[in-house]
C-alpha cells in the first residue's frame, strides 16, 4: 500500500464527511478508534476492513476505497456496534449509509451481496417479514448458482425452519408504509 | 546492671500463629538483665500500654524491649508510652517479629527460634542504650521563595497572607515566569496574562513581600531555621528608586537585540523590560549589547532620562541574608529541539516549538497576534503538530511524559482554527493524555468542533519542497504511511529541568533525579518536602506540571513553610551523628561524604604534654544532620557514632546473635 497524501485526501473528502453528517446523521469525527464496534462484530471475520478501520479511512479521506470495500456488504445490520459504541457514532447506520452511497457512486464491489441485500429487503416489503425459501430461490436464479446453500435445506426443513409459503403478518400496511417513507426520503437525498 | 523488661505482643494471631510467644517471654526472662517478661494480645492497645507502664513502675525498669510489629508502625507509640511513665523515650527498643518473622515464615518452631534470636538482640542493645535528648534550633521568621513564576508567586502570597515576611527572588528582571509568555490557558481559554498579572501586582504590593528580581542565589549555608543565603543582585544600570518606568529610554535606545521573551522572533532594545506588564516595570540595561557600556559611545538613555536614573557605573551587589525556610520554585525550560535532526534540528524556519506558537498567537507578540509563519510571513493553511518531541523518547534520554503538551496542542489547534477558519491542523500523537478536570472534554471539542485531525504515530521526517514542508509519518490506526504538505510545523517540545537545576540543587543541598528534576521526600505522602529540613518544592522544578498543579503545589509548600514559621524554635532529631572528639583524627572523610553538608572541620585547642596544641576535629551541625549514618561508616577511627545506633549497640546485637 502506498503512502497516503493526507493533506490532499482529507481536503478532498470534506464534502463526503459533511454529507454523512447532514444526510445520515453520522459524525465520524466523534470516533476515537477504540475498536469496541469491531471487537463485537459477528461478521468481522468476513470483512477485509473492520468497521473501526472503515471509520478511520473516512476520517483520513480514503472514500473511494471505503465505498468499494466488500466489508460494507458483509455487515449484517445486527446493530451490536451501535448499541455498544461509547461515542454514539452509530456504526450500523454508517454501514447502511455507505451501502447507499456505494450504489450511488457505482462502486458496489460485491454484486452477489448487493443482490442478496436487495432481495432481502424486497422479501420483507412483499411479505412483511423475510420468506427464506423464496428469497434464496430468487438469489440462486439471479446469481446463476442454482444449488448454492441448498445443502442446508433438508436439515432446516426437518427442524421446521423453512416454509414453502410465506407467512402472513398482522399489519402488512405498516411495513409497506415504512418502505414508502424510506423511498420518499431517498428521493429527497441528492 | 540495668533493669530491663521484655513485652511480647501476639498481634492477635498475626504473630502468635507462627511464634510461640510464651516461649519467647520465658527465654527473655532467663536473660541477664531482664527482670520482667510478659506476653499480651495487643501491646499497642490502650490496656497493653497500661500494662507496660505498670510493669515499669512495679519492677523499676530502666528500659524495655517490645517484640511486636515493625518500628515503622508503633515505635512512636512505645516511645511515648515510656515518656508517660518517666522513662527517657530512647530507652525503648522495638523488635520486629511480625514483618521480619511471623509473616514470612510458616514453620512455628523455626519462627519461634528466630523471634527469640531477634528478642535477644533487642535486649543486648537496650542494655547499651543511653537516654537521648533532642536539641532545639532557633527559627528565623522569614521565608525565601526562589523563582517567581506562578508557583513561586502563589507560595509567596500564601506565606505573606499567613503573616510572615517573605522574599520572592527571580533571576529575570520581571516576575511572572513561563506563564507570562503563554497566550491562553487550557481548558478554559482564559487569557494567561489576564489571570497572571493581577497576581503579579498583588504579590509586588503585598506589605509582607520583598521582591528581589534580577538576582541569583550564590550559596546557601546553615540549616532549617537559619539558612544564610548569599544572593548576587545583578547590576541593572538603572536606579530603580529614581526610575518611574516612563519608557523614554527604551524608545530612544538605538540598539536592537532579538527578544528572548518573544523566542527571538521579534526585537527588543538593549535597555528594556521583557514584556509590557512586567513587574517591576522598570528597565535594565543588557550590558553585552549596550553601545555605551561596550564602546563608550552613545549614552542616549542617560541623556533622555527625565529622572537621571541611568547608572553606567552600577555594579553587582552581593548580600547575605538569613531565612528560616526556603521554597524552591525554579520551574522548567523548554526542550531544545536541535536534538531532533529528522525534524530539521531547529534550522527550518517554519518548524517552530509550542512556545513560539504561543508568542505568535499572542496579541502583544511579535506579529500582534496574526498567525504568520516565520520564513515569509505567509498565513499557514495546513499546520502539523508533532507531539512527544523531547518526551517519552528513551533515545533522547527523556523517558518521561511532559504532561502539558497534549493539552497545549489541543488548545493551540483550537485557537488556530478560531483565528484561521480555513486552516487545518493535523496532530501526530502517540497517546492523548488528558488527565485533569475538563481536559478530556476540551480535547474532544478540538477534534469534533474545531476540525483537529489526530493521527496516531510519530513523524519520521520533515523536509522542504519549495516553500512547503513535507511531513512523513505513519497512521498506525490506518496501518499506512502518510504524508502531509504543511505550511507550518509545530513541535510540541516537552519540559526540561532548568539547565542549571543541578547546580542550584547542590547549592541548596537537595536531591534531584537522573534528569535534574528535584526529588520530593516521598512521592505520595511528602510531595512538597525535600529530604533537607526546611526546604520545600513548588511547581515544575519537581517535574513537569501544568498551571493548576503548580499553583496547588505553591500553596501546599506555603502551608508547610508557614507551619515552620509559626514556631519560635524547632525540636531536632536526637538520633543524629555524634563525634567523639578524642578519637577524631580530623581526616575530614566524613565532611566530604555527608550528603547534607552537616559536618565541618573545626580547630580544637587541647593541652598535650603541658603545651597548648591545636588540631582539627569534625563538628556536627545538629540542625542539618538527618541521621543517615554515612559518616559513621566512613570514619576510619570510629569517632563517629549515631545516637541510638552506636557501634557499641550494634556490636552488642551481633554478639547476642552469635552467642546462642
Amino acid at each position: 500500500m502506498g503512502t497516503v497524501m493526507v493533506s490532499t485526501t482529507v481536503d478532498n473528502s470534506e464534502d463526503f464527511r459533511r454529507r454523512l453528517k447532514e444526510v445520515y446523521g453520522i459524525d465520524t469525527a466523534l470516533c476515537y478508534q477504540c475498536g469496541k464496534c469491531a471487537a463485537g462484530c459477528p461478521t468481522a471475520f468476513a470483512m477485509e476492513n473492520t468497521v473501526r478501520q472503515l471509520i478511520r479511512m473516512i476520517q483520513m479521506g480514503l472514500i473511494r476505497e471505503v465505498l468499494s470495500s466488500y466489508s460494507i456488504w458483509a455487515c449484517a445490520a445486527c446493530e451490536t456496534c451501535s448499541v455498544r459504541c461509547p461515542r454514539e457514532v452509530e456504526p450500523a447506520r454508517l454501514m447502511e449509509s455507505l451501502r447507499i452511497e456505494a450504489q450511488r457512486a457505482g462502486l458496489v464491489s460485491d454484486k452477489t451481496s448487493k443482490t442478496f441485500h436487495d432481495l432481502f429487503l424486497q422479501s420483507v416489503e412483499d411479505h412483511g417479514l423475510l420468506h427464506e425459501v423464496g428469497m434464496m430461490a430468487r438469489l440462486n436464479v439471479l446469481t446463476g448458482n442454482l444449488f448454492s446453500n441448498a445443502e442446508f435445506g433438508p436439515a432446516m426443513l426437518a427442524q421446521g425452519k423453512l416454509h414453502f409459503l410465506p407467512k402472513k403478518i398482522e399489519n402488512p400496511e405498516a411495513v409497506a408504509r415504512i418502505f414508502a417513507n424510506v423511498r420518499k426520503k431517498r428521493g429527497e437525498i441528492k | 546492671m540495668k533493669r530491663i523488661g521484655v513485652f511480647v505482643c501476639h498481634c492477635g494471631s498475626n504473630i502468635a500463629h507462627t511464634v510461640d510467644c510464651k516461649q519467647v517471654a520465658d527465654e527473655a526472662a532467663a536473660m541477664p538483665g531482664v527482670v520482667h517478661a510478659q506476653e499480651y494480645k495487643y501491646m499497642c492497645s490502650e490496656p497493653g500500654q497500661v500494662l507496660i507502664q505498670e510493669a515499669v513502675k512495679e519492677h523499676n525498669l530502666d528500659g524495655y524491649v517490645v517484640t511486636a510489629c515493625s518500628p515503622r508502625m508503633h515505635e512512636t507509640t512505645f516511645r511515648k508510652c515510656a515518656g508517660r511513665c518517666g522513662l527517657n523515650p530512647y530507652m525503648v527498643e522495638q523488635v520486629n517479629i511480625r514483618e521480619h518473622c511471623s509473616w514470612v515464615h510458616a514453620d512455628k518452631e523455626a519462627g519461634t527460634e528466630k523471634a527469640i534470636d531477634l528478642m535477644r538482640m533487642g535486649v543486648a542493645k537496650v542494655l547499651k542504650n543511653e537516654p537521648l535528648k533532642a536539641a532545639t534550633i532557633p527559627m528565623t521568621k522569614r521565608a525565601l521563595v526562589i523563582g517567581a513564576g506562578i508557583a513561586g508567586i502563589q507560595a509567596a502570597l500564601d506565606i505573606a497572607d499567613n503573616g510572615f515576611p517573605v522574599t520572592l527572588l527571580d533571576r529575570e528582571h520581571s516576575i511572572g515566569g513561563r506563564m507570562a509568555q503563554i497566550d491562553k490557558t487550557f481548558p478554559t481559554l482564559d487569557c494567561s496574562a489576564c489571570i497572571l498579572t493581577p497576581k503579579m501586582v498583588e504579590v509586588a504590593q503585598h506589605p509582607n513581600v520583598e521582591l528581589m528580581t534580577y538576582a541569583e542565589v550564590e550559596s546557601v549555608g546553615g540549616f532549617i531555621g537559619s539558612f544564610d543565603v548569599t544572593i548576587r543582585k545583578k547590576a541593572r544600570y538603572v536606579d530603580t528608586k529614581r526610575c518611574t518606568g516612563c519608557g523614554a529610554c527604551i524608545q530612544k535606545c538605538p540598539s536592537k537585540v532579538p527578544s528572548e521573551f518573544e523566542m527571538e522572533m521579534g526585537p527588543r532594545k538593549s535597555i528594556y523590560v521583557p514584556f509590557p506588564q512586567a513587574v517591576p516595570n522598570k528597565p535594565v540595561i543588557d550590558a553585552p549589547h549596550c553601545r555605551y557600556l561596550q564602546t563608550g559611545k552613545c549614552g542616549i538613555c542617560k541623556k533622555i532620562c527625565p529622572t537621571d536614573a541611568i547608572r553606567f557605573d552600577d555594579q553587582d551587589e552581593v548580600v547575605t541574608e538569613r531565612f528560616g525556610t526556603i521554597v524552591v520554585a525554579t520551574g522548567y525550560q523548554q526542550f531544545d529541539i536541535s536534538a531532533y535532526e529528522e525534524y530539521g534540528g531547529g534550522r527550518i524556519p517554519d518548524v517552530i516549538t509550542g512556545m513560539h506558537l504561543e508568542r505568535l498567537l499572542n496579541a502583544s507578540g511579535p506579529t500582534s497576534g496574526k498567525i504568520k509563519r516565520p520564513s515569509d510571513g505567509k498565513e499557514p493553511k495546513n499546520i502539523v503538530f508533532i507531539k512527544c518531541v523531547g518526551s517519552r523518547d528513551e533515545a533522547k534520554n527523556r523517558p518521561y511524559c511532559s504532561k502539558t503538551c497534549c493539552m497545549y496542542v489541543a488548545k493551540q489547534a483550537t485557537l488556530l482554527k478560531e483565528k484561521l477558519p480555513a486552516s487545518k491542523s493535523y496532530i501526530f500523537y502517540m497517546d492523548v493524555r488528558t488527565g485533569g478536570k475538563n481536559y478530556e472534554e476540551f480535547y474532544r471539542r478540538t477534534q469534533v468542533d474545531y476540525d483537529g485531525h489526530y493521527i496516531r504515530g510519530r513523524v519520521s521526517k520533515i523536509f522542504q519542497v519549495g516553500d512547503r514542508l513535507i511531513v512523513r509519518g505513519d497512521d498506525s490506526l490506518l496501518g499506512r504511511p502518510v504524508e502531509i504538505e504543511a505550511d507550518l510545523v509545530v513541535l510540541a517540545a516537552g519540559m526540561d529541568p532548568q539547565h542549571d537545576a543541578r547546580e542550584l540543587a547542590r547549592t541548596l543541598g537537595i536531591a534531584y533525579d537522573a534528569h535534574g528534576w528535584y526529588t520530593e521526600a516521598h512521592p505520595k505522602l511528602k510531595p512538597v518536602e525535600t529530604q533537607t529540613g526546611g526546604i520545600f518544592l513548588a511547581g515544575a522544578c519537581q517535574g513537569p506540571k501544568d498551571i493548576p498543579d503548580s499553583v496547588a503545589q505553591g500553596s501546599a509548600a506555603a502551608v508547610k513553610a508557614s507551619a515552620l514559621l509559626t514556631k519560635t524554635e524547632l525540636t531536632g532529631e536526637p538520633m543524629i551523628a555524634q563525634c567523639n572528639e578524642a578519637m577524631c583524627s580530623g581526616c575530614g572523610l566524613c565532611v566530604t561524604i555527608c550528603p547534607y553538608k552537616a559536618i565541618t572541620r573545626q580547630p580544637k585547642q587541647e593541652r598535650i604534654h603541658g603545651k597548648m596544641r591545636e588540631r582539627m576535629v569534625s563538628t556536627i551541625n545538629s540542625g542539618l544532620c538527618q541521621g543517615c549514618g554515612a559518616c559513621t561508616v566512613a570514619c576510619p577511627s570510629s569517632a563517629m557514632n549515631m545516637g541510638g545506633f552506636s557501634d557499641e549497640q550494634i556490636m552488642a546485637e551481633v554478639d547476642a546473635l552469635c552467642q546462642r
